[in-house]
């Protein structure tokens, strides 16, 4: 019974169905299924089996981010079970991801999120424009160990310092990585403003996300 | 000195990309979607102007509502036709639907050094440089702001970037590079200055402004600002639709023209509902969103069906275009590049877009190469001579001439050859040598447009802008800086 519930978590993601895969995880914990098993041994197994077609392209994007977002709709329903069991799902970092002040470019940064949170990491994804004081603040909320911030101008990319050179003022520099992205950031910016890494793309991304935080 | 312009104009091909009936439908499908799906305004002013209106305004997700018959009533007062003039008068560009033109490309963040040949983040100087080159190149006929002067305040960039263009040549200069009020009034400003006076600048705007929307369905405020400023003081001003199909715009392509269609329209119905009469153009570069990451393309043949498509809608709200043709997503001046640039150009060139924009970048819009702007230009020429068609009367059939070579012999040495050869088309950067020549020397097109580019800035002085007025630019914008 369990295994039949299982594949159709897996499949529901393979679907990018977000409304079927909430829906087979609250039948689950109905059922009394354990909430960490449904995730790896349902939804999990969905989530690989589109990464792996996508490696070798036969998947496209719009099927990546789907997956993702059935992924999280799917933990989402899971997460106040695991809770209350006091199990934790494990997750390789929590993140903090913003498009920095002044700056509307959504889509890199968006898609650097919708990766990281199908490769195992916690997103807290502020949106654009989003003013250094709420990226530190949301950071010491969640206790996150890496900022991700996305600039695509030239005017807004100096925000990327000035979140590095406030988190330096609170001393939280040394338990919280920085990486950046967007269209005009180079090597020898990253160098500039101190940052931990950076990244072309969303793949990219989360190579250096795991790298960074120590789960290469 | 003046130095003629190269437009397409007069045109012999015709293509039809959307029937009428299309047309209509995208129409119908933008108006329903303004009506009940909204566009977000994020700007105060905006909101305000709407309101007065009568439009729907939900204050707290900054969306405006509007029926169609204000779209429709609003979108009356557009001009048809209007010029973009330039600091020399006799380089003043008619946008009356009879004219392609071509501008440099803008924005770029890194240059391919002119004569190191090393990539690097872009400075002031690149800004004059590029301009000046442009000021000596035919094809080019208006500036956009080429790169942008990194080394210069973020704050008061977009004005020293117009200031430097100005330095450095006397075509119009279009700007994409201010986006807020602070800015644009001091542009506005600036180029009062330069046209003598603000009721001058109103008939012969030496400056115009381009806004890109916010994809989907969105305008950035700032932007929105700007260009309510700019509409105001009576410069050319144009939202650019970038809606990619995956991304910010459906998968379909018709579908993303409606999404996009949304954003100009309603951006474009503001401006005339504030300033009623402004001078308003249509800007486009959608695209299609690469299928396995997302990125920006920059070419490919949904780029190119854009290009004509929305040439149609333009010319059903009969305002003028400026399209993004070029802009290859190619890391070098290469096959992709000639590929993706020529028939994008070609696409919006066949329907007659206003503005072509641009020449110069790789890497989808973000890496200037002095090499790609020459052989862009190269592509515009081609496409400008394809535009000429087929002459077909007595003295191009060339009877007598025929009859006088007969059977056999050649036109070498006949009179109506040497009256019409200098028709054919003689390309600067197409290599026609002997394959031996080729494999000695191992040379090619880029490396003659490279070497055209310093050739040609080795020599090329622009008339220069009364010092005076240089010193004037220089404080409004240091007035920005205290
Ligand atoms: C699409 C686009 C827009 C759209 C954005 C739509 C949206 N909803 O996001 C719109 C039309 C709104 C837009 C607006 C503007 N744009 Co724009 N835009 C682009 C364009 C063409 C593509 C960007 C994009 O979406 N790429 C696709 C995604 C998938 O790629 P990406 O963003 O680069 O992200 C990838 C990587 O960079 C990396 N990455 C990104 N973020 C992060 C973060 C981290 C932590 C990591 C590790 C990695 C990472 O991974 C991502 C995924 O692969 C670029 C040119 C270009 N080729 O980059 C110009 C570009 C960035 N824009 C530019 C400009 C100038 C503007 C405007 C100012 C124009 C105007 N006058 O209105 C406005 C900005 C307004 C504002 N205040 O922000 C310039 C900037 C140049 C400069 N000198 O600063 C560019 C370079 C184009 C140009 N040459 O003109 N733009």
């Amino acid at each position: 019974m369990s295994a039949e519930l299982f594949q159709k978590m897996a499949q529901s993601i393979i679907e990018g169905d977000a409304d079927l895969a909430a829906d087979l995880a609250r039948q689950s914990i109905e059922a009394g299924l354990d909430p960490l098993e449904a995730i790896n041994q349902g939804f999990v197994v969905g989530v690989n089996t589109v990464g792996e077609s996508f490696s070798c392209g036969d998947a496209f994007l719009p099927e990546l981010v789907m997956a993702g977002e059935a992924m999280k709709a799917a933990v989402a329903v899971l997460e106040p079970e695991m809770k209350r069991l006091g199990a934790e799902r494990q997750v390789f970092g929590r993140v903090v991801l913003a498009t920095v002040q002044g700056d509307i470019h959504e889509i890199g940064k968006s898609l650097v999120g919708t990766m990281l949170s199908a490769s195992g990491f916690e997103v807290h994804d502020l949106g654009v424009d989003v003013p250094t004081a709420r990226i530190i603040e949301k950071v010491k909320e969640v206790d996150a160990n890496l900022v991700g911030l996305s600039a695509l101008l030239t005017t807004t990319m100096v925000r990327q310092k000035e979140v590095i050179d406030e988190l330096d003022k609170l001393g939280l520099r040394a338990r919280v990585k920085v990486m950046v992205g967007g269209a005009p950031v180079t090597r020898d910016w990253v160098q500039k403003i101190e940052a931990d890494g950076y990244s072309e793309d969303a793949i990219g991304a989360v190579a250096v996300a795991r790298q960074l935080v120590g789960a290469a | 000195m003046t130095r003629a312009i190269t437009s397409i104009s007069q045109p012999k091909l015709r293509l039809e990309v959307l029937t009428p009936e299309e047309v209509q439908k995208i129409h119908a499908a933008t108006l329903r979607i303004i009506e009940t799906v909204g566009v977000r305004f994020p700007s105060v002013r905006a909101l305000e102007v709407w309101a007065a209106h009568g439009a729907e305004v939900d204050r707290d997700r900054q969306v405006v509502r509007a029926r169609p018959e204000l779209i429709e009533a609003a979108l009356k007062t557009c001009p048809p036709a209007y010029p973009l003039a330039a600091r020399d008068p006799s380089q003043d560009l008619a946008l009356d639907g009879n004219h392609v033109y071509l501008g440099t490309d803008g924005c770029g963040v890194e240059v391919i050094d002119l004569h190191s040949g090393k990539r690097r983040s872009t400075v002031l100087q690149d800004v004059g440089e590029i301009a000046r080159l442009a000021d000596a190149t035919p094809e080019v006929a208006f500036h956009w702001v080429p790169v942008s002067a990194q080394d210069q305040p973020p704050e008061t960039r977009g004005l020293h970037e117009i200031q430097a263009i100005w330095e450095n040549s006397t075509k119009h200069v279009q700007t994409e590079s201010i986006y807020n009020a602070r800015e644009a009034q001091a542009a506005i400003e600036m180029a009062a200055l330069i046209a003598g006076g603000r009721e001058a600048l109103r008939k012969r705007p030496v400056l115009s402004l381009m806004q890109c929307t916010a994809s989907p369905l969105g305008h950035d405020g700032g932007s929105l600002d700007a260009a309510l400023l700019a509409a105001e003081a009576g410069l050319p001003t144009g939202f650019m639709t970038m809606a990619a199909n995956l991304t910010t715009g459906p998968a379909t392509m018709a579908g993303n023209l409606a999404v996009g269609n949304a954003e100009v329209v309603a951006g474009t119905a503001l401006l005339q509902l504030a300033s009623p009469g402004a001078p308003v153009f249509y800007a486009a570069a959608q695209t299609a969103s690469d299928l396995r990451t997302g990125a920006y393309t920059g070419g490919g043949p949904e780029d190119f069906l854009y290009g004509a498509a929305t040439n149609a809608l333009a010319d059903f709200y009969a305002i003028p275009l400026s399209m993004g043709s070029f802009a290859t997503g190619a890391k070098e001046p290469n096959w992709q590049a000639g590929i993706e640039n020529s028939l994008s150009t070609f696409m919006a060139s066949v329907v007659m877009s206003d503005m072509l924009l641009g020449c110069g970048f790789l890497h989808g819009s973000r890496i200037w190469s002095y090499a790609e702007m020459m052989l862009d230009c190269e592509i515009f020429a081609i496409v400008h001579k394809m535009m000429q068609g087929i002459l077909v009367n007595d003295e191009t059939l060339a009877l007598e001439a025929i009859a006088a070579v007969g059977p056999g012999g050649n036109f070498l040495t006949h009179k109506h050859t040497r009256q019409h050869m200098r028709d054919v088309f003689l390309p600067q950067f197409m290599d026609r040598r002997p394959y031996n020549e080729w494999e000695a020397r191992g040379d090619d097109a880029r490396d003659w447009a490279l070497e055209k580019a310093r050739a040609t800035l080795a020599r090329h002085q622009p008339d220069p802008l009364d010092p005076r007025l240089s010193a004037e630019l220089a404080r409004i914008t240091a007035s920005l800086e205290a």
